[in-house]
């Protein structure tokens, strides 16, 4: 469906709404709020062990220092000591025990930041430290799990297994990886009227802000208020972890009766919230002469931290996309949600899904190595079929698969051959440097694994001035949520985008949401917002229909006036009319995604309404004498149906494959052996900087490619899918380690590929290569 | 009392501490909260604002610079460009916001102080220098293609503005307990130093200032160093440069553009243009870090220390005044006065290279400085040097040994480089292994000889 001719239609490039506000530092941030007389600032105590008994705790001293309101600990919780977003397992602050190096004990307000901040050191806490499991490996083999390890089931793997032609099996392990938002976390908890709370928390879950709150108060849901206009980036880290901060900030503004400030320090922000959660793989495959899977198991372990948090949704994405674009006729996949004593991992742009193509494209390339043959053709006898071949290990037919089509017309448009031949010759003609390339193609399931979460409510007001005001339960991080939701309304009235007001997301206006989360922000809250406005527009065309003397369906909304035949009158006189036939202006709208279906138990079902496609190729270059690398090309096509905004699609796509970039290249968590985190600031932990992107950076979006379903303007989801596509980048990196030996070796090279580990990859190939 | 031009007005910072950091200061002190804090330690550049100093905009991080150093200088920030530009949006900030250059906007407003500071450096554009003013400025939403666009189309473009003149600058702050001295002068800067010997010296502030912005300390007495004048002295003679030990990397870098190439390209691989607008030479060697990248380079290059007290000076090489970690031979009163380092004969060549996991802002794995004297074909001396292979900045004794004297190879230069290990036994940690650093460090004597050679035209991945 086309737009309309009006300023901010779908399907047009409108620039994020706040774009000014930023160039000109007037975009207001929770920090940069006035802040409420009497405001407290908050600092934390965290445990500096990973596992230790908590003896004694005393906060005299700190609680007499100057400035200082309050000090909490666990024994202050006048409600329950548990903010787990899905289980019942998680302390807000530690009880008995501390869990991780970083988790807070106690937490201290007082009238200035540096007055917290040196009360807190004041807290004298006694620890007896305790045995801790630290690593993946550890805890996988003591079976110690966050949650009853998952499984799916297709086919019958190991008898399959046994019958194959040909056999291979191997390990392979990804990092974690910090968010890294440039707005670390932070809450302002404003008490009011008997024991109200109103909540300005940097969140993507308002209502999860709003539900911890309310457990470690003991107040009920309404009570609580939870307000956030935008965040300064989210990427995941904001999903379930905003609860931490914004539940000791209310803990603390419930005890002194004053408004309370918490504002995480990088560090702390590092070192006590929750990251991408980094996995070890052990895959077995068997398959035929051509490459063609028969039958795959894959062991994916996963560091769930000292809580499930979101481990459990996380493992399941894994272990949903341990099968990528490809058709598995046997699998077993098992997840191992392996509990340790580091902070809890938590959801991460892509939630599991980038770890589980880790696992199979790593299998893909061993395959290929296998027989001889290229990665691509060993990928091209397994692509899923759509008359056959088309069934999901849980599942889901594959109605809508477009990937063949997408990696070859992306392989033709850059003459991906060519580029292999270029990359030989240069190969040949340097020493130091060698280059390898890639293709990575990409399906990726939209919709919440949970269908629960599935759903979306959206308020609109038309004042009768003409002017609009738009609510949902999105919020804004950055992606351009708020902007294409304002795109979706305008076009429904057609009437140009600023007289849409974009809203703070609060709880009190759209309750009970879902995070704003899994990609599908613009798919639920535009359709929400969508359902609003069309209600207003039924109605103010019946009014206007009544004024000109025509059936409803006969007025036309066009252009910012609103038509029967050759006669109009203004969007803004017909709100007017509207109000004074005594008909309501304001509505709610509701969605909820239809036809989809999981069993968390047996991990069946048909959990995504739709999948997206694309597909990258990077070309790398790394120095064979210290491992260094850069990614030299990359090369995009994306799938992103009917884009409501091509700009802002075309931004989450650049960000996301830079973002998936660094996870597998530069940024490195490194933990010292007494389980503390030793990279917590930008200085030790290296995300991407501008020189690290690719000189040669194309991007296409697959166009006239409209969503085969019939979502917001049959608009396919963006936000997460165009990370995975930086696994090309991994891919490439192996691929030039690969070219420096025997290429029938797998090269050990896990995630993040540092130089470190490149440097080491080469050196082992060049071993294993010699003494064959 | 500090004073400073701030957006173009006169602004008088009245009974602030002189320490508090120029970013508390605006956001907590000012309410003015364009400018942001992403991690208060000058590795993201969120809180980038524009100091104007002799007329040249230089970005600066305000995390780190304490607003005692402002004094008698103009800051611009993100709320006063269009207040500048007659109220209109200047061309960066235009560019960014046309360019879909904002996503979640909070690293934006840094952005627009280091474009700014770039559009008004009148620099010619290229891909290469964009990177370099960028490289202190991250930002995790846009993939950076859209903010280098913005860089292309709006700089170049100067906005018309004549900085106001600047007020007096004062030579002490005091507020409440605390001291800032600002001395002018080689002689009043050595009083001070003999008085307050326990006083924090206060160069550029980009390593001390974290105590301050992060640990959140509060000296009781600074004594800052930028505006003594025999600190801010370069000279050069037929046979040697010599720094003032307050000189900026940046102040400094077109000479080490023109003697020491090598040099200068690893420079501005140090922090970003925030930290070397402020950060100086003589600070890197004066905190005695053992990852410091200019003491390898320095000791390779048979650099001198001009060490100076109220009683009088003294020279020493720079290899020996690294004692221990972090431990120097600055005696009590002592402060360093001048680096002089010896130009390159012509049968000399220096190289350094630096190794770590990022190329741009980021701390050293390992880094080797190598000035090979040649004779011929063969080589006459060799001075290694290099940093984050021990306690402090160190020759590698082993590797010059095996060099000096023989004929220049890539087997000899390998076989040089294995001797690494009898020269150093280096520490794991969150950088790298204790082996990775070894093998690099001795491969780099490799690279040197290929780089040397000319054997390959392309070496390092970066010029790809």
């Amino acid at each position: 469906m086309d737009g309309g001719d009006i300023r901010g239609a779908v399907h047009t490039n409108i620039r994020h709404d706040s774009a000014v506000k930023h160039v000109t530092g007037r975009a207001v941030y929770i920090d940069d709020m006035p802040e409420p007389p009497g405001t407290q600032h908050a600092s934390l105590v965290l445990s500096p062990h990973a596992h230790a008994r908590i003896v004694s705790i005393d906060v005299s001293a700190a609680e007499t220092a100057p400035g200082v309101s309050a000090v909490v600990t666990a024994a202050d919780i006048p409600g329950v000591n548990d903010i787990a977003p899905v289980m019942s397992d998680e302390p807000l602050l530690a009880a008995g025990t501390a869990d991780y190096a970083g988790m807070p004990v106690a937490a201290v307000c007082a009238d200035t930041f540096d007055q917290a901040f040196a009360a807190a050191k004041l807290v004298r806490i006694e620890y007896e430290e305790l045995p801790a499991i630290l690593s993946i490996e550890e805890a996988w083999e003591k079976q110690e799990f966050t949650y009853t390890p998952p499984k799916i089931v297709f086919g019958d793997a190991e008898a399959a297994m046994r019958s194959a032609t040909h056999l291979v099996s191997g390990e392979v392990r990804c990092g974690g990886q910090d968010h890294f938002y440039l707005e670390s976390h932070i809450s302002l908890a404003v008490p009011g009227e008997d024991r109200d709370i109103t909540i300005y928390s940097s969140t993507q879950h308002p209502t999860e802000v709003q539900h911890g709150v309310s457990h470690v108060l003991g107040i009920a849901q309404n009570d609580v208020t939870v307000e956030v206009r935008r965040m300064g980036g989210g990427f995941g880290g904001k999903e379930s972890q905003s609860t931490i901060i914004a539940g000791i900030a209310a803990l603390l503004a419930d005890k002194c009766r004053k408004p309370v400030k918490l504002r995480l320090r990088r560090d702390d922000d590092m070192i006590a919230t929750g990251k991408r959660h980094d996995f070890l793989f052990r895959y077995e495959i068997g398959f035929d002469d051509s490459g063609r899977i028969e039958s795959a198991v894959i062991d994916m372990a996963a560091r769930s931290g000292n809580v499930a948090d979101l481990s459990a949704g996380v493992v399941a994405r894994a272990l949903c996309h341990g099968n990528n674009a490809y058709f598995i006729p046997n699998a077993l996949f098992r997840g191992w949600p392996c509990k340790t004593n580091t902070v809890s991992n938590t959801a991460f742009r892509g939630f599991g899904g980038p770890q589980g193509m880790i696992a199979i494209e790593t299998a893909i390339e061993h395959i290929a190595r296998d027989l001889g043959i290229t990665v691509d053709e060993v990928r091209a006898a397994n692509y899923y079929g759509t008359e056959d071949r088309n069934v999901t290990p849980y599942g889901q037919p594959v109605t809508d698969n477009i990937m063949p089509e997408i990696v070859e017309r992306l392989s033709r448009e850059i003459d991906y051959e060519g580029r292999r031949k270029a990359i030989e010759e240069f190969n040949a003609a340097h020493t130091t440097l060698k280059k390898g390339i890639a293709l990575m193609p990409v399906k990726f399931g939209i919709s919440f694994n949970a269908p629960m979460l599935n759903q979306a409510g959206a308020l609109v007001h038309v004042y009768t001035d003409g002017s609009v005001h738009l609510n949902h339960g999105g919020t804004e991080m950055g992606q351009g949520l708020f902007t294409k939701v304002a795109q979706v309304v305008s076009s429904v009235f057609q009437i140009d985008i600023d007289h849409v007001k974009i809203s703070a997301t609060r709880t009190d206006k759209v309750p009970n949401t879902a995070p704003t989360a899994a990609s599908a922000g613009s798919d639920l809250n535009g359709m929400a917002a969508f359902n609003a406005a069309e209600e207003i527009r039924v109605r103010m065309a019946g009014i206007a229909g009544e004024h000109f003397g025509v059936p409803p369906e006969d007025i036309e909304f066009r252009q910012n006036r609103v038509y029967a035949g050759n006669e109009s009158m203004s969007f803004a006189e017909t709100a007017q009319m509207t109000w004074n036939q005594r008909v309501s202006l304001s509505a709610t709208g509701y969605y909820r995604t239809p036809d989809i279906s999981w069993d968390a138990e047996t991990m069946t079902g048909s959990p995504f309404y739709y999948f997206t496609y694309g597909a990258s190729v990077a070309e790398v270059v790394i120095d064979t004498l210290t491992g260094e690398s850069r990614v030299l090309k990359t090369d995009i096509l994306q799938d992103v149906g009917a884009s409501l905004n091509p700009a802002i699609d075309l931004g989450q796509i650049e960000g996301a494959f830079v973002q998936g970039m660094g996870w597998l290249t530069s940024e490195e968590l490194v933990w010292d052996p007494k389980g503390r985190l030793m990279t917590h600031g930008p200085s030790t932990y290296k995300i991407p900087g501008s020189r690290d992107v690719p000189p040669h950076f194309k991007v296409h979006i697959l166009d006239d490619a409209p969503n085969r379903v019939p979502t917001i303007f049959r608009s396919k989801a963006v936000g997460e899918p165009p990370l995975m596509l930086a696994i090309s980048v991994w891919l490439a990196l192996r691929d030039a380690v690969s070219r420096t030996g025997d290429a029938k070796l797998m090269p050990k090279l896990d995630a993040p590929a540092t130089p470190e580990a490149i440097l080491t990859a080469l050196d082992d190939i060049k071993q294993r290569s010699g003494t064959q | 009392m500090i004073r400073f031009i701030l957006n173009g007005e006169a602004h008088d910072a009245a009974n602030a501490s002189p320490t508090t950091t120029m970013l508390d200061y605006l956001r907590d002190g000012l309410r003015m909260t364009g400018t942001k804090e992403g991690c208060a330690e000058g590795d993201c550049g969120a809180c980038t604002v524009v100091r104007v100093i002799d007329g040249r905009f230089e970005a600066v991080n305000a995390c780190l610079m304490q607003i005692g150093q402002a004094d008698g200088m103009e800051i611009l920030t993100v709320e006063g460009l269009e207040r500048i530009n007659g109220g209109a949006l200047t061309p960066v900030q235009d560019s960014m916001a046309t360019g879909d250059g904002t996503q979640c906007g909070f690293c934006t407003p840094g952005f627009i102080g280091a474009l700014f500071a770039l559009e008004q450096s009148g620099e010619d554009i290229s891909d290469a220098v964009i990177h370099d003013a960028l490289a202190g400025n991250l930002c995790r939403c846009t993939g950076y293609r859209p903010i280098i666009e913005a860089a292309r189309d709006a700089c170049g473009s100067m906005i018309g503005y004549t900085p106001a003149p600047p007020p007096e600058r004062s030579a002490e702050h005091a507020a409440g307990d605390q001291k800032f001295y600002t001395p002018s002068t080689l002689s009043e800067l050595t009083d001070l130093r003999a008085a307050h010997p326990e006083a924090m010296l206060l160069s550029g502030g980009t390593d001390l200032g974290l105590s301050v912005s992060k640990a959140r300390a509060r000296p009781a007495i600074v004594i800052h160093t930028a505006q003594v004048a025999e600190l801010g002295e370069i000279e050069e003679s037929a046979d040697r440069l010599s720094l003032g030990a307050a000189v900026s990397y940046t102040n400094a870098l077109p000479y080490f553009d023109r003697l020491y190439p090598s040099f200068a390209e690893m420079i501005r691989r140090i922090g970003s243009r925030q930290i070397r607008n402020l950060g100086t030479i003589g600070g890197n060697i004066g905190n005695a870090s053992p990852i410091g990248d200019t003491p390898p380079c320095l000791i390779a290059l048979d650099a001198t220390l001009v060490l100076a007290a109220a009683d009088g000076e003294r020279e020493i090489a720079i290899e020996d005044f690294f004692l221990d970690y972090r431990k120097t031979d600055l005696r009590p009163g002592e402060v360093i006065r001048t680096i002089r380092i010896p130009k390159l004969t012509d049968r000399q060549s220096f190289r350094t290279y630096k190794v770590s996991k990022r190329y741009d802002q980021d701390i050293s794995a390992v880094i080797g400085g190598f000035r090979l004297t040649f004779d011929g074909d063969r080589v006459a001396e060799a001075r290694i040097a290099y940093g984050g292979m021990a306690a402090t900045p160190k020759r590698a004794g082993s590797v010059e040994a095996a060099l000096a004297g023989i004929e220049w190879s890539e087997d000899a230069a390998a076989g040089a480089g294995a001797k690494i290990a009898e020269d150093f036994s280096p520490l794991t940690d969150h950088r790298a292994t204790a082996e990775y650093r070894t093998r690099v460090a001795a491969n780099l004597c490799t690279r040197l000889y290929r780089d040397l050679s000319g054997t390959e035209a392309e070496l390092e991945v970066v010029r790809l």
